[in-house]
């Protein structure tokens, strides 16, 4: 959404820290990701020390599955929000968090750049429509993901238009598919 | 309202975004390990929070950088899979809470020869193991809150409807079922509810403070 997300290749940068462990790398990532891990906990109801922590916390994590981020599966943003929200469950929630089964095969050591390149242009495609909601829709959603929000509200409220994440469930299954043949 | 097989998009984006109890999650990451279909349409909801993430940011305390990169030694080299494939019925985030004590399933009677046994979570809500005798009907039961029921084994009838393994039914206040096992196999579910269950005969009804349905 913001403007350097298509200046700069983050995926490359994760996949430096992965396989040099890059310094250089990590602190261009630390220095755009840190500041938004932050902002999305204080606005998930932490206060500044304990988000600051987290923050930290949720770059280390970073360095140390770099080799877990997959590009052809998810933007740097995106594997970045899903540590957050589970260092905010952690942390916050005071609760746990199952998550789903790996799938049997694990992110290439060479991914394929013509799919990374889409699964970028999807995200782009994605922060364009989401920018584009109704500012009280979209504030909505927000409100959701800052964890503000219950089941139910979310059901009520916010309403997300499903043509916003179609292309991205498309493409997703597409992968999917194409690797259990 | 009644959602076969597919799991409402309220409730992927729940999860998605972290904002569900625990009980629930441990149903849906469980079903997004049996569905293809579920895992894109939960990597789209976690897109959705990247690009939330991503739009805005707060200021760091001063020293942050250089006490991050003086970490960055120290810190140990993570694992290289976060979770393994489980064998049998229990997919992996499921096996976690079935076998944490390190011990077997503890099923306990509830009637009609259905037997559940609870799963430990951390109590916005409830989530169960059911086993269901092959051919043998639950007592019809309305519910106050979101019931969600996945199949591990074998699979029911709820009117013409039929839930196999993976499937997932979301039912709500307004849903009055009966689901009847298929005959051949027990059919074994995992089921959530952030409410009470309240079942229609009298003695299921009776008997739920007593065994937590």
């Amino acid at each position: 959404m913001s403007q350097d997300q298509s200046e700069t290749d983050w995926a490359a940068l994760v996949m430096r820290v992965r396989d040099h462990q890059d310094k250089a790398a990590f602190a261009a990532l630390f220095r755009h990701f840190a500041p938004r891990v932050k902002g999305f906990l204080m606005k998930s109801g932490a206060g500044d020390t304990l988000a600051e922590e987290c923050a930290q916390d949720v770059m280390a994590t970073l360095w140390q599955k770099a080799h877990l981020f997959d590009p052809t599966r998810a933007s740097v943003a995106t594997w970045v929000f899903t540590i957050a929200r589970n260092r905010r469950i952690d942390a916050l929630r005071k609760s746990r968090r199952p998550e789903p089964e790996d799938l049997p095969w694990g992110p290439e050591p060479e991914p394929d750049q013509a799919e990374v390149l889409e699964m970028q242009q999807d995200t782009e495609r994605l922060g364009a429509a989401l920018a584009q909601l109704p500012q009280k829709q979209r504030a909505l959603i927000e409100r959701a993901y800052y964890g503000d929000l219950s089941h139910s509200e979310i059901a009520e409220e916010t309403g997300l238009p499903l043509g916003t994440i179609k292309s991205r469930i498309r493409l997703a299954l597409e992968r999917l598919r194409h690797h259990m043949s | 309202m009644m959602n076969r097989h597919q799991l409402p998009d309220t409730l992927l984006m729940g999860y998605a975004a972290g904002a569900l109890p625990e009980a629930f999650n441990v149903v849906i990451a469980t079903h997004v390990s049996l569905s293809d279909e579920a895992r894109a349409r939960l990597a789209a909801f976690e897109a959705v929070g990247g690009a939330v993430l991503d739009d805005d940011a707060a200021e760091m305390a001063e020293d942050s950088f250089d006490r991050m990169m003086a970490r960055l030694d120290m810190l140990p080299q993570a694992n290289a899979r976060v979770t393994e494939a489980a064998e049998g019925i229990f997919p992996a985030p499921l096996a976690d809470y079935v076998h944490r004590d390190g011990r077997s399933i503890r099923w306990r009677s509830i009637g009609a020869g259905v037997k559940q046994a609870i799963l430990r979570t951390d109590g916005r809500a409830s989530v169960r193991l059911l086993r269901i005798p092959a051919g043998q009907a639950v007592p019809d039961h309305g519910h106050r809150g979101t019931e969600l029921t996945l199949v591990l084994q074998g699979a029911f009838f709820d009117g013409n409807k039929r839930y196999g393994r993976g499937d997932i039914e979301v039912a709500n206040e307004e849903t009055e079922h009966t689901p009847i096992a298929e005959a051949g196999e027990d059919c074994i579910c995992l089921a959530a509810t952030d409410a009470p269950l309240r079942f229609k005969s009298l003695i299921p009804r009776l008997a739920q403070p007593f065994f937590r349905i």
